[in-house]
């Protein structure tokens, strides 16, 4: 497992990274279009290597709480699924969250409501971001978008788990995961020795030695006084995940009278589509979005002091765009465009609604 | 330079392994590469195809709907992916049991009767690799080598004594290939 060029799906980089990163378990249901993040590490049987525990649960909602057990005693423990499979997890996700444990889940969306289709969407947004779960609660919310990004994400998402007790999604969908790309894998980090776990996370419940109290993992408090104080206490490390752990990434911005705004797939289309505008003498750059939550709210604002307006793309019905206009305050045109039910727009249809829409 | 191009015909053709094998050699050619299949609930006899970009700078979307390149290999496909060539781009299929032939007049048309050498000859499995050698002969945008070495990464080492014959296939799509319409 030492660094290599390879190229793979996307779906296989988050498999190989979850390896190389050192995790300790994965437990999973398979779903289209990620089914592959589980035939790859079947097929690269990390127990045989690394130690790595890879399992097949009954259904989603045994490989959540799975996930929640395991990674209650500080391991580093990852679940992938695809939007129906998610929405069966969300009351694991909100309970790992209100419990304060560190894990990754990623989420490779498909068109939705219900059953939907297997195409990839970006109908997941809301669930994301705005809780999905119960209470007032966040994910720190990360958008890949392309192969080398979902394989590097894994490695960050387990910084930014432990760093702040969170679980970090990462949001996906299925044409990332399907596409091939180049993508420079890692050396191997080795898994946490026992040592290392209980430094790493001195909270698990991984035995209780006679110089400490027990560890309690629970997300329950009948005492409203003491559950608004620890509200308070998640409420502040969001603040601090909003203040440090903002991503992403602006091409072409600088001179931009008009930007695209988008994430994953969706980025890379406007990408296209920014190329086409360019060509045609129009001034269009793209803010792509990495962090979901965190949103960048911030950078969004000052943004619109400088452009004329921005165009949303999102496969969705529009979702993002509620928190694009908000950041921006409404104070000049934004508009979403987006294409739905499985289906991803072509970069020549997204200029036409810029144009349309935006540039007039 | 970048190169867009779709591959598509029947599942089995073996449209998604020349996409692998040419987006591989690529790679190995230290070029920016892309490959993005269409996925769904697929069945054996269905249609199958493989976007590829091969490009010496970052690529933009994985996913287009105009290319550079169409390569079908069956009528479905054609009908679906003639009007999507870029004008004056190039149309490349395999004559076997087409009833339309390709009309446009603003892009340069060649045919590939690979289905019939591959029959003639008894290598029908390296089928793909024929019509790969037609593209290449066309446009040589990867050098042999480095399909050389694409063959050795995309194929399992199991199958690595069949790079010979992979090869041999691609001399004898250049062979193959004709003009039907040129600019």
């Amino acid at each position: 497992m030492a660094k290599e060029l390879k190229l793979m799906k996307g779906n296989e980089a988050i498999a190989r990274a979850m390896i190389a990163s050192g995790t300790d378990g994965y437990f999973g249901y398979p779903i289209t279009p990620q089914s592959e993040v589980m035939e790859t590490l079947m097929a690269e049987k990390p127990w045989e290597t690394t130690g790595m525990v890879v399992l097949q649960a009954e259904s989603e909602l045994a490989s959540i709480n799975m996930v929640y057990g395991g990674a209650a005693t500080g391991k580093k423990v990852a679940t992938s699924s695809s939007s129906p499979g998610i929405s069966l997890m969300q009351e694991g996700l909100t309970y790992l969250a209100g419990a304060e444990i560190p894990c990754v889940i990623m989420n490779a969306m498909r068109g939705g409501p219900g059953l939907g289709t297997i195409q990839p969407a970006q109908s997941d947004y809301f669930q994301s971001v705005k809780g999905g779960g119960h209470g007032d609660y966040q994910l720190y919310t990360i958008a890949p978008s392309s192969v080398q990004e979902m394989y590097d994400f894994v490695f960050d998402a387990w910084d930014i788990a432990f760093k702040y007790r969170n679980p970090v999604l990462i949001l996906t969908d299925g044409a990332i995961g399907q596409c091939m790309e180049k993508c420079y894998t890692r050396d191997y980090i080795p898994r946490w020795t026992e040592e290392e776990r209980r430094k790493n996370a001195p909270w698990g419940t991984w035995g209780k030695p006679a110089t400490r109290s027990h560890n309690i993992i629970t997300s329950l408090e009948l005492e409203s006084s003491r559950q608004e104080v620890f509200n308070q206490k998640l409420q502040a490390k969001y603040r601090e995940m909003e203040e440090k752990e903002v991503r992403f990434e602006a091409l072409n911005c600088e001179d931009a009278d008009y930007i695209f705004v988008a994430y994953g797939t969706s980025a890379r289309i406007c990408m296209k589509s920014m190329e086409l505008a360019r060509a045609k003498g129009l001034k269009v750059g793209l803010l792509r979005l990495i962090t979901l939550y965190p949103f960048p709210k911030k950078q969004i604002a000052e943004f619109a002091k400088k452009v004329k307006g921005m165009l949303c793309v999102e496969m969705s019905a529009g979702q993002m765009i509620e928190d694009v206009k908000l950041a921006a305050n409404c104070s000049i045109p934004i508009e979403h465009y987006g294409r739905f039910g499985g289906i991803i727009p072509s970069p020549e249809e997204v200029l036409e609604a810029m144009e349309k829409e935006i540039i007039k | 330079m970048t190169e867009e191009l779709i591959i598509a015909g029947f599942g089995g053709q073996g449209v998604l392994s020349m996409g692998k094998i040419l987006a591989y050699s690529g790679v190995m050619e230290d070029k920016e590469v892309s490959w993005m299949p269409s996925y769904g609930p697929e069945q054996r006899g269905g249609t199958s195809n493989v976007t590829v970009i091969i490009s010496d700078e970052r690529i933009c979307s994985p996913i287009i709907s105009k290319y550079d390149t169409a390569i079908v290999l069956n009528q479905q496909s054609l009908d679906k992916f003639e009007s999507t060539v870029k004008p004056g781009g190039l149309l490349i299929y395999d004559p076997n049991g087409i009833t339309h032939e390709p009309t446009r007049k603003d892009i340069n048309i060649y045919k590939i009767a690979a289905t019939e050498k591959a029959q003639e000859m008894g290598i029908s499995k390296v089928f793909n690799m024929v019509v790969l050698g037609g593209f290449l002969k066309l446009k040589p945008i990867v050098g042999s080598e480095f399909i050389h070495k694409g063959l050795e990464k995309s194929l399992p080492a199991r199958h690595h004594n069949l790079i010979p014959q992979n090869e041999e296939a691609i001399e004898i799509g250049k062979g193959l290939i004709e003009a039907v319409h040129t600019l």
